[in-house]
């Protein structure tokens, strides 16, 4: 049986745990610390976390917090904010980070995306891609937690990002953050057809369908934040992830 | 039952010394030669790409330690990953050679064996299958899966040496054991209950 990676996705503003709607409107939804500890008796596959406040701040990242962290994470965690120099990815593969995600950073030094491929290998160096609309509707690559633009085609700069050494992309549509409305598949479809890297579908997953749908539009692992933190019409916060029988009955078995 | 992690330079080792104390084992983390010849159960590591991992382990000047203690005093070692391809004798991915504890290469995963062709590197959750009796296995829970992360497999060449089968694109040997001598593909370090599971077995070999 193929399996798929299903990859809960947490966002980390003043060390609290955040969740967004198309990138805007951050609710507090708890512990980072607690969130991974309950996601690892759930048993997920892997886990990211998103230090959405360290670029902004231009802060690096909090190696204590990352420890404690990866001190109670028994599945790959991916962690991504803040890192701009080599030596961070270094110290970060040494706390028992799996992979690195660069956002902002590789946009800024693809050269970093090279260096650190070369020292921890392209495995380990994730590419996270924030996509949005233009003024004219035209998809472009942001940065900054999605608030500048670099006018740069997200296909051209997904095929840059993989020839620098990026190991997966990790692909986020902003409009659909946070809306439960399904992942934008077309842009999926796209970007993996142009890349051989393994590219992750985020933003707007509501179901175990959205994820079947998203990797047979070409997505090789998928991820949501959302869709794990809450619950209901209310968004009531409560931790979930789906069991092994229903990924069997609904992904697995139909990919 | 205390496990050394041999430090050789190589390898994310916090992740493994973690999930012992989760599972309230001793371990040290060490680089020198005393700690070695003194271990009572050793963990080889190893990630990126063999001839790193093979040049680094022959610059550690643990070599000689690593070889009395494992094949004279037949203390239990386990290669994890890049750490047990180095228990084979070579690898296709470079020209340096693997310990050769175990008979066979270590080889590249072909596409064109694959039906339908998948990516590579192998990088997810993959059900594993123990071929042999083995107390790795020992109360290992129902469908044991494990993290992977590799381009490269062990191939050996004596067929009772394989412990583990696991299928990306066809079967594959995703583990080893001959004797005190074993080694695991995957990561049991980020593999949750089953990882535990298997370093706990390991640890009360």
């Amino acid at each position: 049986m193929k399996r798929v990676r299903v990859i809960p996705v947490l966002l980390i503003q003043n060390n609290g745990l955040v969740k967004s709607i198309k990138f805007k409107n951050h609710t507090y939804v708890g512990d980072p610390i607690n969130a991974v500890k309950i996601f690892n008796e759930k048993e997920v596959d892997e886990i990211v976390i998103l230090d959405i406040s360290a670029t902004l701040e231009k802060r690096p990242p909090d190696m204590a917090k990352i420890k404690e962290l990866t001190s109670e994470a028994f599945m790959p965690l991916g962690y991504g904010g803040g890192i701009t120099k080599l030596d961070e990815i270094k110290e970060l593969i040494t706390a028992g980070v799996e992979k690195v995600v660069l956002n902002t950073s590789a946009f800024v030094s693809p050269q970093l995306v090279k260096d650190g491929a070369n020292y921890v290998g392209s495995q380990s160096v994730v590419v996270s891609i924030d996509i949005g609309k233009d003024f004219w509707g035209r998809y472009k690559v942001y940065v900054e937690n999605g608030s500048k633009n670099t006018n740069l085609d997200p296909v051209e700069y997904a095929r840059q990002m993989e020839k620098a050494g990026a190991g997966e992309l990790f692909v986020n549509a902003i409009d659909k953050d946070g809306t439960f409305s399904g992942y934008n598949t077309k842009l999926i479809e796209q970007l993996s057809q142009c890349v051989k890297i393994p590219v992750v579908a985020v933003g707007g997953a509501s179901s175990v369908d959205d994820f079947t749908s998203a990797i047979l539009h070409g997505a090789s692992a998928v991820s949501a934040g959302s869709m794990f933190v809450f619950q209901g019409p209310h968004r009531a916060v409560l931790i979930s992830y789906p069991g092994q029988a229903e990924l069997r009955e609904k992904l697995f078995s139909k990919i | 039952m205390k496990v050394t992690i041999v430090d050789y330079g190589v390898g994310n080792l916090a992740s493994i010394k973690n999930m012992f104390k989760k599972i309230n084992v001793e371990s040290i983390i060490s680089s020198k030669k005393s700690d070695i010849l003194q271990a009572e159960k050793l963990i080889l590591p190893g990630v990126g790409a063999f001839d790193t991992c093979s040049q680094k382990l022959a610059e550690s000047d643990l070599l000689p330690s690593l070889n009395q203690r494992v094949l004279i005093d037949k203390v239990p070692v386990l290669g994890i990953c890049v750490g047990l391809q180095l228990l084979l004798e070579r690898s296709e991915e470079g020209v340096l050679p693997g310990l050769g504890w175990i008979k066979g290469s270590i080889v590249k995963f072909n596409a064109a064996k694959m039906t339908p062709e998948l990516k590579i590197p192998h990088m997810g959750w993959t059900d594993v299958t123990a071929v042999k009796g083995s107390k790795l296995f020992d109360g290992m829970y129902e469908s044991p899966r494990f993290y992977f992360v590799h381009s490269y497999h062990p191939s050996v060449m004596n067929e009772e040496d394989a412990l583990v089968q696991a299928t990306y694109g066809y079967p594959f040997t995703a583990g080893v054991e001959r004797g005190n001598i074993m080694g695991v593909q995957f990561h049991p370090e980020k593999s949750h209950k089953f990882g535990m599971k298997l370093l706990e077995n390991f640890a009360r070999l």
